[in-house]
């Protein structure tokens, strides 16, 4: 088949699988969008406000399924647009394709008018990215950008098709999709090892991270725990992973992590860490972290074993391969002693629980519980909520929480929630701040446009919560540029968008109000007033250690 | 402690590679002592030679970085025991005649050959490893050098045994 390079784009991403994309268009992708056109039965474009919507729509389409996520996006400023999206899935290692046009051959170089190095600027955030310099190179090329996008730790690869490669033409047979390279367990002796290791713990304790979604490893993970009669622990990155109700789980760890878990992960003397980092958010400072443990470290990146902590077994594999060989190796165990310290660290937490009545961020997240199906997605912004939501939502299946986690990027949420809608053909939610949401807010007229059933819940503090919390708590109150005296009306701003919305200022209208827009099949916005001066709990101050950890605030 | 680590990498010949590597190095923060890229005996690898000093784990961490890197194909860490690795050293001194002599005697000792002679100045090549080189600069600095110029180490593994004996999964 002869087909133009515009036409071999549309067809490669066809041929890998891929039957939604979301883009801008522009100068330098016209062709391309031109056979977007043509094969518009086969392969759907959602078109977006901004090219930052479209990197964060494919990456929830992405988070929410294990699929790479497509994005297309003209040269320059487009490309550009592109960058704070494809950072995002880079430090949460999503898997994302995105392409960008870019000026013809022999303009580049000339800074031409809406030349940019893309692939200069993105080098540090993709896991490779490629200038695409021949038209017979350009399907292999979109080819090898799918496998590596989904070999190994995922992430995101960036394919640069100048304007003439898309108008030249060659010829184009399709392939199967690309398979990603074969996953490897760790070596035997080093499981075996660790295994010894795991023996003669009293203390065990099991850690993942969003490697375990990722292997597709929860039930070897939860037959593990089971075996060695171990709690079970997340980063903010594993939330979902595992039924949040399953008895053997703390919870989330971490800087906003969950007392119980935090304390039994520096209190333990295994820590057996699977697919997580161990972030500065995580360990706090790391001279003082879990200093009585051994930590056995598995990671299909061999890179992060000891980078941050020094790990006494450290196994580069495939998690769920791995994890199969350590469960046989291991010897069961009960640990009695260990599950009663941990039932304090549990009561402990409960004394320190938040009951109060009335429409507090902890009761509007439960009340939010009520409403969410087994496979409802939730994503977040950055800020307090995003916290809240991911210390109190339930979930019983996994990619189903979706939240920037090494990136912290505020206006992730609404693009995200687009692109889990659409992959999952389940209700959303955007769980957002007022000043998250104020960042990619443009993204309600795609929602309104695409009739995407989505629930938003704003926090409405008024303030930019998360960092008042630190100015409230380290520098004396001085509340500079967090206070967000904006005239807003978020029900109105909805409403001229062509979406739903109303205000809730009790739990029991937020309840109702929730009825009425998972009900609603297009987007539904619930503006939900809470204080200003709510604190996310506990919290371990940056840089600080277990020891220093803030249960409570005031009386 | 400091140790001085030299690491070969066998990379794809593509352009934009070294930048690639020298990328990951800035990001990071590897300090680099120095860098030598070379053609190999394929035309479809390059050959990057990389020393540093630093601790044991870091120069894990950047090795395992290195194998993140897709262009990579193999790597190597090589040291005096199982490799041979010179550098090349080109040094213009001062021609004065109260040195002349000196210098030549140094020149010697080190094998150094004379490039380039006139009035004013004499340039010097010498061929050796990294140490040795070090120590013929730190000789010449009682005379007045004008210039220095060196490659970087290339490095080979001693035996029959190649680069492309390990590679990239
Ligand atoms: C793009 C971006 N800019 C700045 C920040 C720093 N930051 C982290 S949380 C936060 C406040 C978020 O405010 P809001 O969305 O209202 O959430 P809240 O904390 O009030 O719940 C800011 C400014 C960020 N994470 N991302
Ligand atoms: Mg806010």
């Amino acid at each position: 088949m002869n087909l133009t390079g515009a036409e071999i784009v549309v067809r490669a991403l066809i041929e890998q699988g891929c039957r939604t994309v979301f883009g801008y268009p522009g100068g330098q992708v016209i062709h391309i969008y031109d056979a977007l056109y043509e094969y518009q039965d086969e392969l759907r474009h959602v078109l977006t406000a901004h090219e930052q919507g479209a990197a964060h729509a494919a990456d929830g389409y992405a988070r929410a399924t294990g699929k790479p996520g497509v994005v297309i996006a003209t040269s320059g400023p487009g490309a550009t647009n592109l960058v704070t999206g494809i950072a995002t899935a880079f430090l949460d290692s999503v898997p994302m394709v995105a392409i960008t046009g870019n000026v013809m051959n022999a303009q580049i170089g000339t800074d031409s008018f809406q030349e940019i190095d893309i692939t200069g600027i993105t080098l540090p955030i993709t896991k490779h990215n490629y200038f695409v310099g021949a038209v017979e190179d350009l399907a292999d090329t979109i080819r090898e950008a799918f496998r590596l996008a989904i070999s190994g730790r995922p992430g995101p690869v960036l394919v640069d098709v100048p304007k003439d490669i898309q108008i030249a033409r060659c010829d184009y047979a399709p392939q199967p999709p690309a398979i990603p390279a074969p996953p490897q367990a760790a070596k035997e002796v080093r499981i075996r090892d660790a295994a010894a290791c795991i023996n003669a713990a009293h203390r065990p304790f099991i850690y993942f991270g969003g490697g375990l979604a990722s292997s597709g490893a929860q039930e070897e993970l939860l037959a593990l725990a089971e075996k060695i009669d171990a709690p079970i622990g997340c980063s903010m990155m594993g939330v979902s992973c595992i039924p949040t109700g399953h008895p053997r789980f703390l919870g989330m760890q971490g800087m906003h992590g969950h007392y119980a878990c935090s304390t039994a992960m520096h209190r333990s003397d295994c820590i057996i860490a699977l697919g997580a980092r161990f972030n500065d958010r995580v360990t706090g400072d790391r001279t003082k972290f879990a200093k009585g443990a051994k930590i056995i470290h598995i990671d299909v990146d061999g890179s992060e074993l000891s980078k941050n902590v020094p790990a006494s077994h450290g196994m580069r594999g495939d998690l769920k391969l791995t994890l199969q060989k350590l469960v046989d190796y291991v010897e069961p165990a009960r640990h009695p002693e260990w599950r009663q310290t941990i039932a304090l660290y549990q009561s402990e937490e409960e004394r320190n629980r938040d009951n109060r009545p009335g429409l507090t961020p902890r009761n509007a997240m439960q009340v939010l519980n009520r409403h969410l199906r087994e496979d409802t997605p939730v994503a977040t912004d950055v800020g307090q909520h995003q916290m809240w939501a991911a210390q109190t939502l339930c979930f019983r299946k996994p990619r189903r929480f979706l939240s920037s986690g090494g990136l912290g990027t505020m206006g992730f949420g609404m693009g995200a929630a687009i692109g889990a809608q659409m992959a999952t053909g389940e209700h959303a939610v955007l769980v957002t701040g007022d000043g998250s949401f104020g960042m990619n807010l443009n993204e309600l007229a795609t929602a309104v446009t695409e009739g995407v059933p989505l629930v938003i819940l704003l926090l409405n503090n008024g303030v930019l919560g998360m960092v008042r919390q630190w100015q409230t708590l380290f520098f004396d109150k001085h509340y500079s540029n967090t206070v967000l005296a904006r005239q807003t009306d978020f029900v109105k701003l909805a409403e001229a968008f062509g979406a739903k919305a109303e205000r809730a200022d009790t739990l029991e209208v937020l309840d109702a109000a929730l009825s009425r827009a998972f009900q609603y099949q297009g987007p539904y916005l619930i503006d939900c007033a809470i204080g200003q001066d709510e604190f996310v709990l506990p919290m371990l101050p940056p840089g600080g250690s277990m020891d220093d950890m803030i249960t409570k605030v005031g009386g | 402690m400091d140790k001085r680590y030299t690491v070969a990498v066998l990379v794809r010949n593509q352009f934009g590679v070294l930048n690639r590597v020298t990328s990951m190095f800035r990001r990071r923060q590897f300090n680099i002592d120095n860098l030598t890229v070379s053609e190999t005996e394929s035309p479809d690898y390059s050959r990057i030679t990389v020393q540093f000093a630093g601790e044991r784990v870091t120069k894990q961490q950047l090795v395992d970085q290195l194998y993140k890197l897709p262009d990579v194909c193999s790597i190597r860490e090589l040291d005096n025991e199982n490799a041979v690795s010179f550098e090349l050293l080109l040094i213009k001194l001062k021609n004065d005649p109260a040195s002349r002599g000196d210098i030549r005697a140094a020149a010697d000792a080190f094998e150094a050959k004379t490039v380039d002679y006139t009035r004013d100045s004499i340039v010097l090549r010498v061929t050796a490893d990294s140490r040795r080189i070090d120590d013929f600069i730190d000789l010449m600095r009682d005379y007045e050098i004008l210039e220095i110029c060196r490659t970087g180490v290339v490095s080979l593994e001693r035996g029959a045994d190649t680069i492309r004996k390990v590679t990239n999964l």
